[in-house]
């Protein structure tokens, strides 16, 4: 075990069941502060299910998390928006008739404070803050790397488009853990590789990332520690290539007995 | 990024809109003034509703009850009904504030509700308010029931009553004419806030829930409190426009408030452009002014072809409405003028 000050978050044996199903059974991980870390396991494994407990969207079972050393047993979404948690979705969820740059403004509506009345008067204040937040946003886009005109419409970027810009609106949120789920789905090499390098910069400007991903390239070049999920328990947990050449994680990912 | 359109075109604008009910009382007659300032109270109605349904993305069914919310408390407190007469500056903020509460109430147990359950559940309400507008007269009356609140007081500010004749400078202005110029003031105000809510941060939040709703809460938008935030909205601009009624009516019964008239609200949002502010309010005056061209053509025309009447002309107006809502969505799907996002879309396909 780690001591508790490094760690960002802490899943305290985390249990999840839809009906008769159980998607996750005693879950615990710490996630550092700083690191990369990676979730992997065979489709079904849980790894969603684990990432909607933490970002509120689904009510956790058994256990708890702590984030930031406070514990949460149940939350709401944007409350756990507004300590720190933003995420990214497996089927892009962007808001696809707004255009690239409003997304990324919507992802200030939590660190920003305008309400009707200054939205009616636009007094000095909240001109001040509208143009902070569309400046804000512009400097996301250029972040991520999207060269698109910022006033397409979401839903006509092209889809490595969709995944960064669902990225930028998250870090607009001034995240202290991005949540990534299969940011490189889809992707081809080319947009892999830029990915890659996105997130180590996103890493290096001080956010931890927490990263659902079946490329094991991606993975194994990228994550500082990784856990495998398999039938909502946790199979392994360590670096890379430690985790790789573990027994039970060759047998999820093989089926039966490869050892 | 907006248009920017040069000052003297707001002065042109602005003339017109001054002189319009003097041009359509001298080309069309009195009567028509009249539909201008009904058009003029739906067109706030609409935009009313346009905060909830357009930007938010929240299919109200029964947002007529705001209006009548309105009106009725306009009408309880300045008339003989409880021999209240209140002035129009007290009773129409009061009736905003009010239709306010009840689209809280209305929004706060429905928070979960989405799409056609949404529609069901205001729907129902709608109704409620009427029902009980209908039956509130015993064991106390309070509205008189079906008779509904005659008598009540005309708009008046100060000494000045917008009920009557003014002569100014050898120029008779008839009580017509000042309600459309102080529709016009409030129909103008509504316009603004809804311009300015729309782009801005809240604006933002409304259209994020109508476009993902979850991604909008995993963004940290509160979306409890910004949905009744445009129920609020929506309902206080009903109010106000049924306190206008009121006052501009001098009589308000609870057949005013039907089902239609909801419908009638949403149509106006929905064929002139959702969420585009000039679409809805094109949306209302046609709405308003084609039935009433149409019930007054209908007769004559049936006469000059047919040399009699076969069909009733109100009936009739009801099937050509629905035949005209059926070619729009066909050919015009966004509405008549849609939104620039929208026309952005449709541009988009037919480059592609």
């Amino acid at each position: 075990m780690t001591n508790v000050s490094d760690a960002l978050l802490t899943l305290d044996q985390v249990g999840k069941r839809f009906g008769g199903l159980t998607a996750l059974t005693d879950v615990s991980l710490h996630i550092k502060r700083g690191e990369i870390y990676g979730l992997i396991g065979p489709n079904g494994a849980g790894k969603t299910t684990l990432f909607n407990v933490v970002t509120g969207l689904y009510q956790l079972d058994s256990g708890a998390f702590d984030f930031e050393g406070q514990r949460y047993t149940h939350s709401k979404p944007h409350l756990l928006a507004q300590v720190g948690i933003a995420r990214t979705f497996q089927n892009i969820r962007l808001f696809s008739n707004m255009t690239a740059l409003e997304n990324v403004m919507v992802g200030r509506h939590l660190r920003t404070r305008t309400g009707i009345w200054g939205a009616l008067t636009r007094h000095a204040n909240a001109r001040a803050e509208e143009r902070d937040i569309v400046q804000r946003a512009r400097d996301l886009l250029n972040y991520v790397g999207i060269t698109a005109a910022h006033q397409t419409l979401a839903k006509h970027l092209s889809y490595g488009e969709q995944r960064r810009l669902e990225i930028a609106r998250a870090l607009a949120t001034e995240p202290k853990l991005l949540a990534l789920d299969e940011p490189a789905a889809g992707m081809n090499a080319t947009e892999t590789v830029a990915l890659k390098a996105l997130l180590q910069k996103i890493r290096t400007d001080g956010i931890t990332v927490l990263l659902i991903e079946h490329d094991v390239k991606l993975i194994m070049g990228l994550c500082d520690r990784v856990a495998v999920l398999d039938y909502g328990k946790k199979i392994a947990e360590g670096v890379p290539e430690e985790v790789r050449r573990d027994p039970a994680v060759i047998a999820a990912y093989l089926g039966g007995d490869a050892v | 990024m907006k248009l920017h359109r040069p000052a003297n075109r707001h002065l042109a604008l602005a003339a017109i809109l001054l002189v319009l009910p003097f041009i359509i009382d001298a080309l069309f007659g009195h009567g028509w003034v009249r539909i201008a300032d009904f058009a003029l109270l739906y067109i706030m109605l609409a935009l009313g509703l346009n905060i909830v349904v357009g930007y938010a993305g929240l299919l109200d069914l029964g947002y007529i009850a705001f209006f009548a919310v309105g009106a009725y408390t306009y009408a309880l407190l300045g008339s003989p009904q409880f021999g209240l007469h209140w002035p129009m500056w007290v009773t129409l903020p009061l009736g905003a504030l009010i239709a306010c509460i009840f689209g809280v109430l209305l929004g706060a147990p429905t928070l979960k509700l989405r799409g056609d359950y949404l529609a069901i559940v205001t729907l129902g309400f709608g109704e409620i308010i009427r029902i009980f507008l209908n039956n509130l007269n015993a064991p106390i009356n309070i509205t008189n029931g079906p008779q509904g609140i005659s008598g009540i007081d005309a708009l008046q500010v100060g000494g000045f009553s917008f009920g009557e004749s003014h002569q100014w400078l050898g120029v008779r202005v008839d009580d017509v004419h000042l309600h459309y110029y102080l529709f016009l003031a409030f129909t103008l105000l509504v316009i603004f806030v809804s311009r300015r809510l729309e782009d801005s941060r809240i604006g933002r939040a409304w259209v994020a829930i109508r476009e993902d709703e979850v991604a909008a809460s995993a963004m940290g938008i509160n979306t409890r409190n910004i949905k009744l935030l445009a129920f609020a909205m929506g309902a206080t601009f009903g109010g106000i426009s049924g306190g206008l009624f009121a006052g501009f009516q001098g009589f308000v019964s609870p057949e005013s408030f039907s089902l239609m008239e909801s419908i009638m609200i949403l149509c106006m949002v929905v064929l002139g452009g959702m969420g585009n502010i000039g679409g809805v309010v094109l949306g209302g005056i046609l709405l308003v002014a084609l039935p009433e061209l149409f019930r007054n053509a209908a007769g004559p025309v049936q006469m000059a072809l047919l040399g009699k009447v076969v069909v009733d002309p109100e009936s009739l107006r009801m099937l050509m409405f629905g035949l005209a809502l059926i070619l729009v969505m066909l050919w015009r799907p966004a509405g008549l003028w849609p939104s620039t996002q929208r026309r952005r879309e449709l541009n988009a396909e037919e480059g592609a």
